[in-house]
């Protein structure tokens, strides 16, 4: 059975209310057709889990514009007004994360394990209301794995059953967030034959990965 | 010699051969076009990559490379991409030599704030918070003053950073090492005073003997 299937077929798949983690850094890495099509199908009430919002107008900074997003969960929104106007407002409930314990806390939902101990945020504000542990007289926060409905993922390439290959800085949250969702929707910019990705070059392998998004 | 130039180039003297090096955003981006072509300091972009050249060759920008900021980017000779739980492992592993950030406040002990300003400025925290917790050397190149307000003070009241404390505190007035005792000043700006940089500074500074000018050993 063929996972190849229309951007529009697989966004039809994703309920009001989902959580959704995003591939992308500024938008670089992040699957546009299906970020335009969740914009033309008028999801609502959306948790994004990404590293950013990007900016108005550009890959999540479109769901954003769009008020598809009632919660976000990342390092930064700095670059993006809407998304702080929309905090202030009340809008959007927005969790800041350190860029190094998202990505772990995501790497630790989609790789079974129970949590993250990281020293970063010691002493700060994140701190607050989590436990801190001492580890060999060292302080560590016990920070949560993080999972989602749907993972949306970029890649550079796709083979016929769904092995991926990313590009340059395009990687980014990609092959982590194809570990950490029960639905995988991978849009690569294109699809090879089964093959054509060498074994030593595939860094999603397929069995995680649920449909293909299709060329149009 | 314009201020910002002043700091980065004084910053770029502190960059080796063979290290890895993360720049903020902003000023210390500056300090990449000023140390020598031929230095060999390894640029990583927390976005997942080390061996960066800031400005790319012109008809060799490349969507799917960028800086952190989402900029076109080159990739050097040897450069190697990676993904973000890779690049936050270099960062908190102890493998990035040397990180410079800018600041909103250092103390006397060198605790940073630099991440945002309750009520006014929320942007998030992106990379700084594991860079400061995890960079052998944290540098914070920026201004001494911010509108008259002093940034070096006895104890930060924006939220912190991160409860470790910086290795060196650059600005164009000076070049201040933060301790356990305070703030001691270890260069002056070429025609800035000792009385002048205690002036604009909130905390009582430790001044040597011999304060040498910037840059100038």
């Amino acid at each position: 059975m063929s996972k190849t299937i229309k951007a529009a077929d697989a966004v039809a798949r994703i309920p009001d209310g989902a959580v959704l983690m995003i591939g992308g850094f500024m938008g670089v890495g992040t699957p546009h057709r299906l970020i335009d099509e969740l914009v033309r199908q008028k999801k609502t009430r959306l948790t994004v889990i990404a590293n950013d919002t990007a900016r108005p107008g550009v890959g999540i900074g479109k769901l954003i514009s769009a008020g598809m997003v009632a919660r976000v969960i990342a390092s930064h929104i700095g670059t993006n007004p809407e998304t702080q106007a929309q905090m202030i407002a009340g809008k959007i409930e927005v969790e800041l994360v350190p860029q190094g314990t998202l990505i772990e806390r995501v790497r630790a939902g989609g790789y079974g394990l129970g949590a993250v101990v990281t020293p970063t945020g010691v002493g700060t504000v994140v701190a607050e209301g989590k436990q801190t542990i001492e580890l060999s007289g060292k302080l560590y926060l016990l920070e949560m794995p993080l999972r989602a409905d749907f993972a949306l993922v970029n890649a550079r390439q796709a083979d016929h059953i769904g092995n991926l290959a990313y590009a340059l800085t395009a990687r980014n949250f990609n092959p982590l967030i194809a570990m950490a969702a029960d639905v995988v929707l991978a849009e690569p910019q294109e699809i090879v034959p089964v093959g054509v990705i060498p074994p030593d070059a595939v860094m999603t392998p397929s069995v995680v990965v649920t449909h293909i998004i299709a060329k149009e | 010699m314009d201020d910002k130039l002043l700091i980065a180039s004084r910053v770029a003297k502190e960059l080796h051969p063979g290290t890895l090096v993360n720049l903020g955003i902003g000023l210390p981006t500056l300090v990449a076009g000023l140390v020598p072509r031929d230095a060999q300091i390894f640029f990583q972009s927390e976005n997942g990559i080390i061996g960066m050249q800031s400005i790319p060759e012109q008809g060799l920008e490349d969507d799917d490379l960028t800086d952190a900021g989402g900029r076109p980017i080159s990739a050097l000779p040897g450069a190697a991409t990676f993904d973000s739980a890779m690049s936050f492992g270099l960062i908190r592993g102890g493998h990035l030599d040397v990180t410079v950030l800018g600041g909103l406040q250092v103390d006397r002990n060198g605790r940073l704030a630099n991440w945002m300003v309750p009520g006014k400025m929320v942007p998030g925290m992106g990379g700084a918070m594991d860079l400061v917790t995890g960079a052998r050397r944290v540098i914070v190149a920026m201004t001494h003053t911010a509108k008259g307000e002093h940034k070096i003070v006895d104890e930060c009241t924006l939220p912190l950073t991160s409860a470790r404390c910086v290795d060196l505190v650059v600005t164009e007035m000076a070049v201040l090492q933060p301790t356990p005792e305070g703030m001691v000043l270890k260069e002056l700006a070429p025609g800035v005073s000792v009385a002048q940089v205690q002036a604009a500074t909130g905390t009582r500074l430790i001044v040597p003997e011999h304060v040498p000018i910037m840059g100038a050993q």
